[in-house]
């Protein structure tokens, strides 16, 4: 049992750590790096709820091994928010009473930030197939998507 | 006496009756009543029942009170998610 | 006890507005720690090893090589397990196999490990020697008298003698005269229905993490609808003292009644106390799949008579549904609520409880009613559309109101059945146009709603904020409900109230978050126990101005004397108040402890458009609206959020979701990819209707929501597809090669 060695940005702090070959990049950040904000919802890539940016593209982390985050940038719910200033999205998620459980919310709000990041004005159709990939059994999914045409409306005014 | 409506199936177990009249003022004595004058309603209650007061549902409380004209039906045991 | 104080003409002041939840920051943030996401130092990996047999007699199990193995601290089988009382026996067994592996998936052994390669390896050393025996996993064939058997000695006193001994108990419900009722119709509709088992499809697997000391003293954190639930169960499966066990909930991942249940705790807890370490167990999805609560498969006869004007002479349904491994089917809630939305002369149900090699159904929000609905509420459409007749008068001549002899018994009180057919009737939604290949569906639900033994303390700090401490595990934001019902009791802010969920050391005994009852108990108790505080604040305030305690009311926040008599004296506040309380007597604290009865029970409508795919057979829901009555909507936007919810689970169980077993009885779709739950792309938005008709048993008139929104869906749905598709569909999912199939054969005539 050899252990690689990765060295890779997460939240853009420089990152080292261990891992075993097999271990996921989902692995790593909950159970080497105490981010346990990234969620495992089936493993296998089905549910979202792993969702991390990795050099800027959205990844589930249960399907990247954590070797391969050598030279990477990764980014996860943890960096989200700036110091004690929410995303704009993680504000309009409580308002709009987004979520109910919470569990699928750290890898939906990755997801929506992607989405804002490549495409400021997304239709509601836009919104839904970009996060298709995503699964909530609480909501229905009808106070995620207006949050997400909200949040991006209030951004294309504030910018 | 306190006239209480039973499942079709309990029925069954309790000489064929739907209604059955039990000298009660409490659920606890309501229950009791039962069990003592139809032994077949035995396993039924042991594996616990729903009471229905005037429209109301109750299940533990041995010591709500019963009025001879209230509305008393035995329901099987509520089970929610 | 039931309470009739409600307080009709009240105007509430934070009661109906949408604050921020509190715990909205942590779940945004990732900070908020849900089952998986704790560690204790020294921690070990468990985990499980399952049967791949649908149904086998485990004849040895040799686990030494795997304890030989460097970093296994322990094994644990069945043997491990003593005798325990007949209340948890099944639940043992579910969790550990005893003499049978009774469906794919279930337990047969368990270790705990340094890291989860050892864990993973260990696994594949531990040597089962099973017999196969013969399998059975569908409702129809496992009443047959030839199919295998599960269990031996089981079957209740009200199953006829000579039946299959899967055949665990009958229940009948009703009243009138069904013959003569069909007598007086104008038509019969009589047909079979069929619906799969679903999953309840939350998103967190199960997970705990256990210690248990040489003395016997043992934690347990836990992703759980019930932690006291968890002690109790566990406590009594290991033999141990309830207070001895300190259960901590976590934050919860979904629930919707699959986690009113035990699976792994027992097992981590005697993995602890073999290995004299803190072990956490994690389900993977394929487990949570094979191995925990789907809800019934069922199959269900309907016989309606309706008269060519629309009155319903006769109602009658046998429903059988296969609850898993175990007794236990949620049959009996769906043949008592299947036909509750009407006021029926001639009514009758039949209920039977069927065991098979499958996973053993846990409850599924309003458990046993939605298969009911979808049956019986597809039978009156039809026989409505017969006569060519409005579904939504059909359903307003025929609704049950105040005073009407419900199917299972009772007289209702104020319902609002008929205020949500009302409002259907009168929405944009039911006049709109509709286009080719499109329909239009409508169904009624009820739930009943419950209470349940409910604790709640509140502590008023010395800087006059408070703190709110209950025991159900917050599962849609009622730490936010519990806030809001403390602050309006008391007259202060929202955010001068802080609610937490407490572990079990630290309040009497909780009921389960289940039955919807959570808005209602909880913030029955949490009335209480504002109440309760205010009144010893009042008591502190007439020490203080030397006038009788009696003199002294609340209002807005401050303790005010009763009227020109009491003396002339200007108001404390609660802020004021809890500053001296050290000077007055010490600590203020209202607390309150009840068995709440009394709950009310719910009515919804929902009405559905689709478009059928006449080249493929698949659906797409166009527009969807809920009409329900929640009594009050505390937190509108969560209450919304409830609605949304459950029409979405419907929605997914009428068109996808399905258990599929191979013929050997193995699972066949144990993940998200082939066990395919809604995504955002399939749905439009919901949209909800609150009707508020309130309950006399609760101060503010509150009703639970979490359930009734998921048992119209399924039978809105099939009437709209049918509609569309101009055949009638009585199986679910309705998946497009099924409704490929149907068209065709229609066609084929």
């Amino acid at each position: 049992m050899s252990q690689l060695h990765v060295t890779t940005r997460i939240n853009g702090d420089e990152t080292e750590f261990l891992c075993e070959a097999e271990d996921t990049l989902l692995d790593v950040l909950r159970d080497r790096l105490g981010l346990t904000g990234t969620k495992e919802g089936c493993g296998t890539g089905d549910c979202g709820a792993c969702s991390v940016a990795v050099d800027g593209r959205l990844v589930c982390s249960c399907l990247m091994l954590g070797a391969e985050a050598e030279g990477r940038d990764i980014a996860t719910i943890e960096g989200m928010a700036t110091g004690d200033q929410l995303h704009p999205l993680q504000q309009k998620f409580i308002e709009m009473a987004a979520l109910q459980c919470g569990i699928c919310t750290p890898g939906i709000l990755v997801a929506a930030q992607s989405l804002l990041e490549r495409n400021p004005d997304p239709s509601e159709e836009e919104v839904r197939y970009w996060l298709a990939g995503n699964l909530c059994r609480c909501t229905g999914y009808d106070k995620i998507i207006r949050a997400v045409m909200e949040t991006a409306a209030d951004m294309r005014r504030a910018s | 006496m306190v006239e209480v409506l039973l499942w079709g199936s309990l029925a069954d177990q309790a000489e064929g009756a739907r209604k059955v009249e039990i000298n009660a003022g409490t659920l606890r004595e309501l229950l009791d009543g039962l069990g003592e004058k139809f032994p077949g309603l035995r396993p039924e209650l042991e594996r616990g029942v729903s009471v229905s007061i005037d429209g109301r549902v109750y299940n533990d409380s041995w010591f709500q009170p019963i009025a001879e004209d209230s509305e008393v039906v035995l329901l099987k045991r509520l089970k929610g998610g | 006890m039931a309470l009739d104080d409600t307080k009709k003409t009240r105007e509430f002041k934070v009661v109906g507005t949408r604050p921020d939840r509190p715990d909205g920051i942590d779940k945004v943030t990732g900070r908020a720690r849900f089952g998986a996401d704790m560690v204790a130092p020294g921690m070990l990996t468990g985990r499980i090893l399952r049967s791949p047999h649908a149904h086998a007699r485990i004849v040895r199990i040799d686990a030494s090589k795997a304890e030989a193995l460097s970093g296994v601290k322990a094994v644990v089988t069945r043997a491990d397990f003593g005798e325990v009382p007949e209340g948890v026996a099944d639940v043992l067994d579910n969790c550990m196999a005893g003499e049978k592996a009774l469906y794919d998936g279930h337990v047969v052994a368990a270790v705990a490990a340094s890291s989860p390669a050892v864990a993973r390896k260990a696994l594949k050393l531990i040597e089962v020697e099973y017999e196969v025996l013969p399998h059975v996993t569908d409702v129809d064939e496992a009443i047959k008298p030839d199919a295998p058997v599960l269990h031996e000695g089981r079957q209740q006193e009200t199953v006829p003698e000579g039946m299959s001994g899967n055949v665990i108990a009958r229940s009948e419900f009703g009243h009138g005269d069904i013959e003569a009722g069909l007598a007086q119709a104008d038509r019969v509709v009589e047909r079979t229905y069929r619906t799969a088992a679903t999953h309840q499809g939350y998103i967190e697997p199960h997970a705990c993490l256990a210690t248990m000391g040489p003395d016997g003293k043992a934690d347990l954190w836990v992703c759980t609808q019930g932690h006291y639930m968890v002690r109790n169960t566990c406590a009594a499966i290991l033999g141990m003292e309830q207070g001895q066990l300190r259960v901590t909930a976590s934050e919860i991942g979904g629930g919707f009644g699959g986690k009113t249940v035990v699976f792994l705790e027992p097992v981590a807890l005697m993995l602890a106390k073999k290995s004299g370490r803190p072990v956490k167990m994690v389900m993977s999805r394929s487990e949570v799949l094979r191995a925990t609560g789907p809800t019934s498969s069922t199959s269900i006869d309907v016989k309606i008579g309706m008269t060519k004007d629309g009155k319903i002479t006769a109602g009658f349904a046998e429903l059988r549904y296969q609850g898993g491994a175990y007794p236990g089917s949620p049959v009996d809630m769906g043949a008592m609520s299947g036909f509750a939305p009407y006021d029926l002369e001639n009514v009758k149900t039949v209920g039977w409880d069927v065991v098979t090699n499958r996973p053993k159904a846990a409850a599924y929000r309003a458990p046993g009613a939605p298969m009911a609905a979808f049956a019986i509420e597809s039978a009156i459409d039809e026989a409505a559309k017969g006569f060519g007749l409005d579904p939504l008068d059909v359903r307003l001549m025929n609704g049950a109101d105040e005073g009407t002899k419900a199917s299972y018994g009772p007289t209702y009180p104020a319902i609002g059945l008929k205020a949500t057919l009302e409002a259907a009737k009168s929405h944009p939604h039911w006049s709109a146009p509709l286009g080719e290949n499109q329909g239009r569906g409508v169904a009624c639900g009820f739930w009943f709603n419950f209470g349940g033994d409910t604790c709640v303390s509140l502590n008023i700090t010395p800087d006059g904020t408070v703190t709110v401490s209950e025991g159900n595990p917050d599962i849609g934001g009622s730490r936010a409900s519990m806030t809001m019902m403390a602050a309006e009791e008391l007259g202060i802010p929202y955010d001068q109230v802080r609610t937490i969920i407490a572990d079990t050391g630290s309040l009497g005994q909780n009921e389960v978050t289940d039955g919807s009852r959570v808005t209602f108990a909880v913030g029955l108790a949490t009335i209480k126990a504002a109440e309760a505080a205010k009144k010893e604040m009042c008591r502190r305030a007439a020490m203080i101005w030397g006038i009788d305690e009696e003199a002294v009311e609340w209002e807005d926040g401050a303790a005010r004397p009763a009227g020109p008599n009491a003396g002339k004296f200007p108001p404390m506040t609660l802020k004021e108040i809890a500053a001296i309380a050290s000077n007055t007597g010490g600590p203020i604290a209202g607390h309150y402890e009840v068995n709440a009865e009394g709950a009310g029970v719910s009515f919804a409508t929902h009405m559905v458009d689709v478009e059928l795919d006449r080249d493929t057979g698949s659906t797409k829901i166009l527009r969807y609206t809920v009409f329900q009555d929640a009594g009050k909507a505390v937190h509108p936007s969560y209450v919304e959020g409830q609605f949304q919810g459950g029409a979405v689970q419907g929605i997914g169980w009428a068109l996808n979701e399905e258990y599929i077993y191979g013929e050997d009885g193995i699972l066949q779709n144990a993940g998200f990819l082939d066990y395919r739950i809604p995504v955002a792309s399939d749905l439009p938005m919901i949209d909800t209707v609150i009707l508020e008709i309130p309950n006399p048993g609760h101060p503010y008139g509150v009703r639970g929501v979490g359930e009734t929104s998921i048992v119209p869906p399924l039978a809105a749905i099939a009437n709209a597809v049918s509609e569309a598709a101009g055949v009638r569909m009585t199986q679910l999912p309705m998946s497009p090669p099924r409704v490929l199939s149907a068209m065709q054969s229609k066609a084929e005539g």
